[in-house]
C-alpha cells in the first residue's frame, strides 16, 4: 500500500478491539461554501459527524439538503469553485479538508471508498470492467498487471458475480443497472478502504435490484468492517440497512439517532412529517391522509436566522426565531436541534406537529362542461361472471382487449414484445393501479391506451365505443375524456406557456370554452391543485418540480376527462411533495368522479391510490384484482418477491426476503412456458418451463391460457375479483407463503 | 465490424456516385457552348458540329453521363480542352503535390490543435485557457492570403528562413519540397487550428464532468492516468470526426494559399480549370476532391467506432 505523504503515518485499517471505540471517520464543525456569481453559498453547515469502523451511518435528506455536499467535502472533494470554510473532517486521525489533490490522491481509493448513484454513468464506458478495477490494485496495492486482475476477479467472486471471468470483460453498457452497481462495489471495496462512501447507490435500480445490492451490503458490512457512510433519501432503505441515522434540512443536520430510536420516536418535527409523507406497504386501509410539509427549503442564500426549519414548522415559537437551535444531547446517543423536542415525546405533541394535509382540493365542478354522466360505480362480483365466458362490461370506462405491441429488437430481423397480450378493465370512479419493474411493458400498456404508441394488436374501449389506435384520428371528445400526466414535468410542460396558459389550452381546445372563460376557468383548477392566484403568469422555469406536477395535473383535469393516466408522477419528486400530491390525486378522484390509470414501480404508492391493481412483468399481466386481494397471500411468486424486495421504513420489521434469480428481464426473448420461469423462486420444474399457467381465479375457477383462445381467458380474469397467472393452486400458494414467513 | 466498415463504404460509394451525377450535371449547365469554346467564335456551324459529334456532345445527355462515368472508372479522363495535356496525368501529380501539402498541414495543426485543446480544458477558466482561446480565435478571422502575406513578410523577407515562393518543379520529392511546404503548411494550418483547439476543449471539458471522470478521480488515479485513460478515451471521438469533416476546410483554405504561393497543387488546379472552362478538368479535379472528402469521413467514422465499443456492437 502506498504511503501517505507527510505526517500521516499509519494506514486507517480498523480492526484492533481497543480501537472500536474511537470513530474511523469524524467531520467536527465542517461547513462548505460554493463561491458562486450570487455570493458565497454556505451549503453545508457546521455538521459533526462520526462513523465507526464496522458501523453504517445514514444521511437522509432530500434534494438541496446538502447530503452529497457533506460527504464530498468531507472527503476533500469539491467543485473548483466549493471550499471547506471551517471545521475538520479526520480519517483516522489525520485531517482531510482542504488538503492538498496531491496528497489527498493516495488516500481515496485506498483508504476512502465511493459508490455513487447511476453505476451506468459513473463507469467508463470505453472501458472494460476488469481494466477499471484493475486500476485499483496497480494503483494502491502495487500489484503487477496479473496479479491485479487476480485481485479483481477474487473481488468479484466477493460480491457474489456469476461469472467474474466474464464479466470482467465487459463493457459497462453490457451489463445491468444491479450488476454494475455491484460492480462499482466491487471495486471500491478492492483497496478495503476504512470508510466507504455510498451516496444513493440504489436509487434509479429496480426494487428487486435494490433489494439483492443491500443484501449484498448487509454481508460486506460483516466481512470488511469498513465505517459506511449512506446518503439516501429513501426512509425505507436507511431503515433497512442504517445502524444510525443523521437527517439533514438546508445543509445542517437536525435530528441524529439510532435506526430504531429514530422510527420510534422523531424529536425533530422535520423528521416526524417526512416519516408520515411516504405511504406504507401494508398499512392498515388505503387512502388515508399523508402529511405534507408545505413551503419549501429555505434559499442558501437567505437562510432564516433562527432554526431553519422555522418556516415550515407547525410548533414555531419566537424562541425559535431568535438563535439558531444548537444540536443538543436528547438522551443518550441521540440529539436533536429543536428546541421544543420534548413536546415530541407524547402522542399528543407528535400529532400536532404532523401536519395533516385534513383540507380536500377544492370539489371540481364542471358545470361549464358537458361531461358525459358517470355510469353507477361498478360492483365487482366475480360470481356473476361465470368463468371462461368473455363478458361484455358495459359497466366499466375502459377496456384494454389483447393489446399487444412488438418493436424491432436489439439484434435485425429480432423483435421485442413489449406488450404481449393484455387485457384489463377500469371502472367508473375506479383506480386501476399497474405495477411492475422497468421493461415490464407497464408504460408502453399506458402510452397504447392514451394513444401514443400504435399497437400492433388489440383494442382499446372507452365505455364500449372503440378508439383509434394512435392520438391523431381520434375524436376531440375522446381526446377530452382521456387524459394523460407525465413522469417528468419537465418535458410535459412547454417552457415558453405560462402555468396559466398550459391549463387554458385544453379548456379552449377541448371544451370549446371562450377565452375569457377559460381564463377563469383556468384560476379556479389551478386553485384546486393547491397553486396562489399569482401562479397563473408563471412560467415553468419558475417552477419547482412538485408546483410543475400540479399545473401537469390541473392541465390533464381542465378539460373534465373521464380517465387520466398517470405514469409514474410523483416518482421524480421529493418524499415531502410526494404525499402532498398523492393526497391531491386522491382529493381530485372524490371530488370530480375520475378514473385512473396509475402507474408505478413504487408498490406502496400504487397500493395508497388503487382500488384495483394489476402486477406486470414481461409484456404480460401475472395477477390481477382488487388491491387488498393482491397485496394479501396467495400472492403470485412475482408479486410476493416484489412486495418482499420493497425496503419498509420500519427497521424492527423483520423481513421476510424472496429474492428473484438471475438478473431483470429484457424483453428480447420472451421465456417459453411461464416467462417468470427464469426468476421464479417457485419454479415448479418443467410444468412451467414448457406450458403457460393457466388464470386462477379467486372463486375457485381455472382457466387455461393455452388454449384456442388465450384473450377469453384474460377477459374472464380481467372481470374476476382476484386471478393469479400460475401453475400451483391458490391454496397450495397461500401454503407455501404461510411457510416462508414463518 | 466487418458489416459496419461494409455499410459505410456502401455510404461512401452511394456519395461518390451521387456527385457524380451533380459534378456532370453542373458542369453541362455552365454557360458558353464547348464547340465553341474549342475551336472559337469565328469557326464554321459545320465544323463545330463536326466536333460535337465527335465529343459525342449530340446524343442524350443520359447515354453522356454514363459513357463519362465509365471512362472515369477505367481510368480514361480524357484531354485538357485548355492544354491538350492528359488530364488524369495532371491531375494525379497535382494531387500528389497537394497531399505533401496537406499531410504538412495536418501534422502541424492536429497535434498542436489537440494539445492546447486538452490544456485549455484541463486548466479551464484559468489565464491560460484564455490565452488559447483568444489566441487560436484571431487566426480564424483572418483570411488565408492575409496570413500568408504576413508569414512571407516575417519569415521568408525578413528572417530568410523559406522561399516566398513555393513553385515547385514537377517531380520534385517530399524532403526536396519540405522547405517551400512549411509556410503554406502554416498559413492552411492557422485557421484549422483555432477550430481543431475549440473542438478538442469542448470536448475535454465536457468529459471532465461526467460521472465516470469523478470516479476515476476519487479512485486517487494521478493525473495522467485519468486524463490519458479516462478522458482522451472519450473526449477525442468527437474530436476526431471533427478533423476529419474539417479536411473540406482544408481543401477550401488550399485553393488560396497555392494561389498565394505559387504552389502547383490540386487547389490551383481546380483554380485554372474553373478560369479556363476547361470541362474534363473539371470534373476530374472535382470528382477528386469529393472521393476524397467521402473517404476522409468513411475514416473518421471507422477510427469513432475503433475507440467506441458503444457503436461497435451495433
Ligand atoms: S426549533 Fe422551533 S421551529 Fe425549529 S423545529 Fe423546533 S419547534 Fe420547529
Ligand atoms: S407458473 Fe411456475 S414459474 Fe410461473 S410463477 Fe408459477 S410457479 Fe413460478
Amino acid at each position: 500500500m502506498a504511503a501517505v505523504p507527510g505526517h500521516v503515518t499509519t494506514p486507517g485499517r480498523m480492526g484492533g478491539p481497543g480501537q472500536l471505540v474511537a470513530p474511523t471517520f469524524k467531520t467536527e464543525r465542517l461547513s462548505v461554501v460554493y463561491l458562486t456569481e450570487q455570493g458565497p453559498l454556505r451549503a453545508v453547515r457546521g455538521v459533526s459527524l462520526s462513523v465507526a469502523a464496522g458501523e453504517t451511518m445514514g444521511v437522509v435528506g432530500e434534494s438541496g439538503s446538502g447530503k452529497t455536499t457533506l460527504a464530498l467535502g468531507a472527503i476533500g472533494y469539491l467543485p473548483a469553485n466549493g471550499r471547506v470554510e471551517s471545521g475538520t473532517s479526520r480519517l483516522a486521525g489525520v485531517d482531510l479538508a482542504g488538503r492538498p489533490r496531491r496528497e489527498l490522491r493516495h488516500v481515496w481509493g485506498s483508504k476512502v471508498g465511493l459508490v455513487s448513484q447511476n453505476p451506468q454513468a459513473a463507469l467508463n464506458p470505453t472501458l472494460t470492467i476488469g481494466r477499471q478495477m484493475d486500476e485499483m490494485g496497480r494503483r494502491h496495492l502495487s500489484l503487477g498487471r496479473r496479479a491485479a486482475r487476480e485481485a479483481s476477479l477474487a473481488m468479484l467472486e466477493r460480491v457474489a458475480m456469476p461469472d467474474p471471468q466474464a464479466v470482467a470483460s465487459r463493457y459497462p453498457h453490457q451489463l445491468s443497472g444491479g450488476m454494475l452497481q455491484r460492480c462499482a462495489l466491487a471495486m471500491a471495496l478492492l483497496t478495503h478502504p476504512a470508510v466507504l462512501i455510498l451516496d444513493e447507490p440504489t436509487t434509479g435500480l429496480d426494487v428487486t435490484s435494490q433489494a439483492t445490492i443491500l443484501d449484498l451490503l448487509d454481508d460486506l458490512k460483516a466481512q470488511f468492517h469498513t465505517a459506511i457512510l449512506y446518503i439516501t433519501h429513501n426512509l425505507g432503505v436507511v431503515a433497512r440497512v442504517c445502524d444510525r441515522i443523521a437527517v439533514m434540512y438546508a445543509g445542517e443536520i437536525s435530528e441524529e439517532a439510532t435506526a430504531p430510536d429514530l422510527f420510534a420516536q422523531p424529536l425533530h418535527p422535520y423528521t416526524a412529517n417526512l416519516l408520515r409523507c411516504v405511504p406504507r406497504l401494508g398499512g392498515q386501509g388505503t387512502q388515508e391522509r399523508l402529511a405534507t410539509i408545505p413551503g419549501s427549503l429555505p434559499q442558501m442564500g437567505d437562510l432564516p436566522s433562527g432554526c431553519v426549519f422555522a418556516p415550515r414548522c407547525p410548533l414555531a415559537v419566537e424562541d425559535c426565531r431568535a438563535a439558531r437551535p444548537p444540536l443538543v444531547e436528547a438522551n443518550a446517543g441521540r440529539k436533536t436541534a429543536c428546541l421544543r423536542w420534548q413536546i415530541l415525546r407524547s402522542e399528543e405533541g407528535r400529532q400536532t406537529a404532523l401536519q395533516l394535509d385534513l383540507r380536500a382540493a377544492a370539489p371540481l365542478t364542471l358545470s361549464a362542461v358537458p361531461r358525459a354522466p358517470a355510469g353507477p360505480p361498478r360492483v365487482r362480483d366475480g360470481s356473476s361472471s361465470p368463468p371462461g365466458t368473455l363478458v361484455a362490461m358495459p359497466q366499466d370506462l375502459l377496456t384494454v382487449e389483447d393489446a399487444a405491441k412488438e418493436c424491432p429488437g436489439p439484434r435485425p430481423r429480432s423483435t421485442v414484445k413489449a406488450v404481449d397480450g393484455t387485457t384489463l378493465s377500469v371502472g367508473a370512479q375506479q383506480t386501476f393501479g399497474l405495477v411492475g419493474e422497468s421493461g415490464s411493458g407497464k408504460t408502453t400498456l399506458a402510452r397504447i391506451v392514451a394513444g401514443l404508441t400504435r399497437p400492433t394488436r388489440g383494442h382499446v374501449h372507452l365505455e364500449g365505443t372503440p378508439l383509434g389506435p394512435s392520438v391523431s384520428g381520434r375524436d376531440p371528445s375522446v381526446l377530452r375524456r382521456l387524459q394523460m400526466v407525465f413522469q417528468s414535468p419537465e418535458t410535459s410542460l412547454n417552457p415558453r406557456q405560462t402555468a396559466g396558459q398550459a391549463v387554458m389550452r385544453p379548456l379552449v381546445l377541448l371544451a370549446g370554452l371562450e377565452r375569457r372563460e377559460a381564463g377563469q376557468r383556468a384560476r379556479e383548477l389551478l386553485e384546486a391543485v393547491r397553486l396562489p392566484a399569482s401562479y397563473f403568469d408563471r412560467y415553468p422555469g419558475e417552477l419547482s418540480g412538485g408546483e410543475k406536477q400540479r399545473v401537469a395535473i390541473a392541465r390533464a383535469f381542465a378539460a373534465g376527462p373521464d380517465l387520466v393516466i398517470c405514469d409514474e408522477p410523483v416518482s421524480s419528486l421529493d418524499v415531502s411533495v410526494q404525499g402532498a400530491l398523492m393526497n391531491l390525486i386522491g382529493d381530485l378522484q372524490d371530488g370530480a368522479g375520475t378514473s385512473y390509470l396509475f402507474i408505478s414501480h413504487d408498490l406502496a404508492a400504487v397500493q395508497h391510490l388503487s382500488h384495483f391493481i394489476g402486477v406486470m412483468y414481461l409484456g404480460a399481466l401475472m395477477e390481477m384484482g382488487d388491491a387488498a386481494r393482491v397485496l394479501a397471500s396467495p400472492y403470485h411468486p412475482y408479486t410476493e418477491a416484489l412486495l418482499s424486495a420493497v425496503p419498509v421504513p420500519d427497521p424492527t420489521s423483520r423481513d421476510h426476503r424472496m429474492r428473484l434469480r438471475g438478473s431483470p428481464p429484457s424483453s428480447a426473448e420472451t421465456p417459453s412456458g411461464c416467462r417468470f420461469h427464469p426468476r421464479c423462486p417457485r419454479f415448479q420444474g418443467d410444468l412451467c418451463r414448457d406450458q403457460a399457467p393457466p388464470w386462477r381465479l379467486s372463486d375457485g375457477g381455472v382457466i387455461a391460457r393455452d388454449a384456442a383462445t388465450p384473450a377469453t381467458a384474460d377477459a374472464a380474469a380481467a372481470a374476476a375479483e382476484h386471478a393469479i397467472c400460475c401453475h400451483i393452486p391458490l391454496h397450495d400458494l397461500a401454503a407455501l407463503q404461510e411457510a416462508g414467513r414463518r | 465490424m466487418t458489416g459496419f466498415i461494409l455499410r459505410r463504404l456502401g455510404f461512401v460509394i452511394l456519395t461518390v456516385l451521387l456527385s457524380s451525377v451533380l459534378v456532370f450535371g453542373a458542369t453541362h449547365v455552365l454557360p458558353g457552348d464547348v464547340a465553341t469554346m474549342i475551336l472559337g467564335r469565328e469557326a464554321s456551324e459545320q465544323a463545330k458540329d463536326s466536333l460535337r459529334q465527335e465529343l459525342g456532345l449530340d446524343r442524350s445527355l443520359v447515354v453522356q453521363y454514363g459513357s463519362w462515368l465509365s471512362d472515369l472508372a477505367r481510368g480514361d479522363w480524357g484531354t485538357s480542352l485548355s492544354t491538350g495535356e492528359d488530364v488524369r496525368g495532371v491531375t494525379l501529380e497535382r494531387l500528389s503535390n497537394s497531399a505533401m501539402l496537406a499531410l504538412v498541414a495536418f501534422f502541424m495543426y492536429v497535434p498542436l490543435g489537440i494539445f492546447l485543446g486538452v490544456i485549455a480544458a484541463w486548466r479551464r477558466n484559468s489565464y491560460i485557457d484564455q490565452v488559447i482561446s483568444a489566441g487560436s480565435l484571431a487566426f480564424v478571422g483572418l483570411p488565408e492570403f492575409v496570413t500568408a502575406v504576413l508569414l512571407i513578410a516575417v519569415f521568408s523577407r525578413a528572417l530568410h528562413w523559406f522561399p516566398s515562393s513555393s513553385a515547385i518543379a514537377p517531380g520534385t520529392g517530399f524532403f526536396s519540397a519540405l522547405p517551400s511546404l512549411i509556410l503554406p503548411g502554416l498559413t492552411v494550418s492557422l485557421t484549422s487550428l483555432a477550430y481543431v483547439v475549440r473542438m478538442t476543449r469542448a470536448g475535454t471539458a465536457e468529459v471532465l464532468e461526467t460521472d465516470y471522470v469523478r470516479t476515476a478521480r476519487l479512485k486517487g488515479l494521478s493525473a495522467g492516468n485519468v486524463l490519458f485513460r479516462h478522458v482522451l478515451r472519450n473526449s477525442l471521438l468527437p474530436t476526431v470526426t471533427v478533423i476529419a469533416a474539417g479536411v473540406g476546410w482544408l481543401i477550401g483554405g488550399l485553393i488560396v494559399t497555392e494561389s498565394v504561393f505559387g504552389y502547383p497543387g490540386l487547389g490551383r488546379l481546380v483554380l485554372f480549370a474553373v478560369q479556363r472552362r476547361d470541362l474534363p478538368l473539371i470534373q476530374a479535379t472535382t470528382m477528386v476532391i469529393v472521393t476524397i472528402f467521402a473517404l476522409a469521413n468513411l475514416a473518421a467514422d471507422i477510427m469513432y467506432a475503433l475507440l467506441n465499443p458503444r457503436i461497435r456492437y451495433r
